[in-house]
């Protein structure tokens, strides 16, 4: 019984410290635009803005929910929550500190892989619902991009699970102790990965289902009030597992590498801070990144996928596993 | 910007576009950290205010001679001239002391309508007197229609 109480807690725990990230994530998003474009931000509603999270949060959920006449109500309803549901049940497997996370699956890479998969419905849904030749192109253009690139981002993965020989996250994160991390031995894979976490996420350069030039908004013209803050959500959670799985699989994870960790509780709320402060780089470079790069046009990203990205990562593989073979 | 030659577009560091990304990020992380010039150009607007410039046509003054008189002597012509005929004079004349001895008439009533004024300048060149000129007053603000028609106490004392 108290195993449960402790599980629940640490459920909650992780989750809504996660879902706190997000709000400040935004924030930190529009700041950091701002000041690569040399203006100041959101910096009236509480100090330096840290509180307009808050306020735009009030504003979505006093706004209008409107169902577009001809839209297809029950997608258009679901397409959301399929949005962010598993994105957010996908955090589950990520250990967030030492003998830390919300559930201990022996297959965690396949885990997070398989239900961050399944973030491609409520887009593409909330596109067809909408009946909105921009939404739908939208929908189109992420379901294209995410399958296209999933296949190198999982063919990235594979390098590193070879060369660390495990499949459970926790395992992983330790057998890259002491500042032995993946990235040394995988830059290839690292960028590779990199590249798709982009486009996964629909993160410029690589924003094709959003596409404001073009698309006025992409999947989500229609959408308004909380169903388009769930879309909103969805795709910062996303961001968020994204850089998390990246630390997990080439950065260590939480595991500090220029020092041991203590035993006991001091040490796992070291590990912690670790594992936040690398997540707070990676997710920094997704904001550096966008307000850098322009967005690729549709015909180069497939190209890039296809042509560049799943070649290059199928070569690491055969490259790593030859070395390995080798060594052994 | 050079442009790219075909030999350069077809290498394999160009279509990498890794020194291209790597270059981009380093340009905005000067403009992020703010350095090598770039400056911060947004004005915390009600702290701070963007300084009027020389020569900027405000609002309308009427302006006091040194016996604390109103300068103006209620010739119309500034009225006359107002293309968007917003000024509206009532002239009265002086009374009989010897501070008015000078003249002849000044003005009972003096009224603007700023909805009304194109703020063109042109009843400051056309006074005589140097009576009425534009001050770099921009914020013309009221509650009602009423209030935006200036009066000649409004005008003496802005």
């Amino acid at each position: 019984m108290k195993d449960i109480a402790f599980d629940a807690f640490r459920v909650v725990a992780i989750f809504g410290a996660v879902m706190s990230i997000i709000p400040l994530l935004v924030l930190a998003e529009r700041r950091v635009c701002a000041f690569i474009q040399n203006r100041l931000g959101p910096n009236r509603v509480g100090p330096q803005g840290l509180l307009q999270p808050l306020a735009d949060v009030l504003k979505l959920l006093f706004k209008e929910d409107v169902y577009p006449e001809k839209a297809d109500r029950v997608l258009y309803t679901l397409g959301p929550f399929l949005a962010f549901a598993p994105v957010a049940l996908s955090f589950a497997a990520i250990p967030v500190g030492r003998d830390l996370q919300m559930a201990d699956l022996s297959v965690g890479v396949l885990f997070v892989l398989a239900i961050t998969s399944l973030g491609v419905y409520g887009i593409s849904f909330g596109g067809w619902a909408s009946n909105n030749k921009y939404s739908l192109l939208g929908g189109i253009r992420s379901s294209a991009q995410i399958i296209s690139y999933e296949i190198a981002m999982g063919l990235a993965i594979v390098a590193v699970l070879m060369v660390s020989g495990e499949i459970h996250l926790g395992k992983i994160v330790e057998s890259q102790s002491g500042f032995a991390w993946n990235i040394w031995k995988q830059p290839l894979a690292f960028v590779i990965f990199l590249v798709a976490a982009f486009a996964e996420n629909n993160r410029l350069p690589f924003d094709m289902a959003e596409c404001e030039s073009e698309l006025v908004g992409g999947f989500h013209t229609e959408y308004s009030s909380m169903k388009f803050a769930m879309y909103f959500l969805g795709e910062y959670f996303a961001m968020v597992v994204m850089s998390a799985l990246l630390v997990t699989l080439f950065l260590g994870g939480w595991d500090p590498g220029i020092f041991t960790l203590p035993d006991g509780w001091l040490g796992t709320a070291l590990s912690i801070g670790v594992f936040l402060a690398k997540l707070s780089t990676i997710l920094f470079l997704y904001i550096w990144v966008r307000w850098t790069l322009p967005r690729f046009r549709y015909d180069q990203l497939m190209r890039l996928g296809w042509k560049t990205l799943i070649p290059l990562a199928i070569l690491n593989i055969v490259v790593t596993a030859v070395v390995i073979a080798i060594v052994d | 910007m050079p442009e790219t030659s075909t030999e350069k577009r077809t290498s394999w560091r160009f279509l990498s576009y890794l020194p291209a990304v790597v270059k981009g990020l380093y340009n905005t992380f000067l403009h992020l950290i703010r350095a090598k010039g770039h400056k911060t150009f947004t004005i915390p607007y009600p702290e701070q205010r963007k300084p009027v410039r020389e020569g900027f046509r405000g609002e309308h003054r009427l302006k006091k001679d040194e016996l604390g008189r109103e300068k103006c002597v209620a010739c119309l012509m500034c009225q006359t001239v107002c293309p968007s005929q917003c000024i509206h004079i009532v002239a009265e004349e002086v009374p009989t002391e010897e501070l008015w001895a000078d003249r002849d008439k000044r003005p009972q009533s003096f009224e603007i309508d700023m909805l009304r004024c194109i703020y063109c300048g042109m009843c400051e060149e056309a006074c005589p007197c140097d009576a009425i000129e534009l001050t770099e007053k921009l914020y013309t603000v009221s509650t009602s229609r009423a209030d935006m028609i200036y009066d000649k106490d409004k005008l003496l004392s802005n």
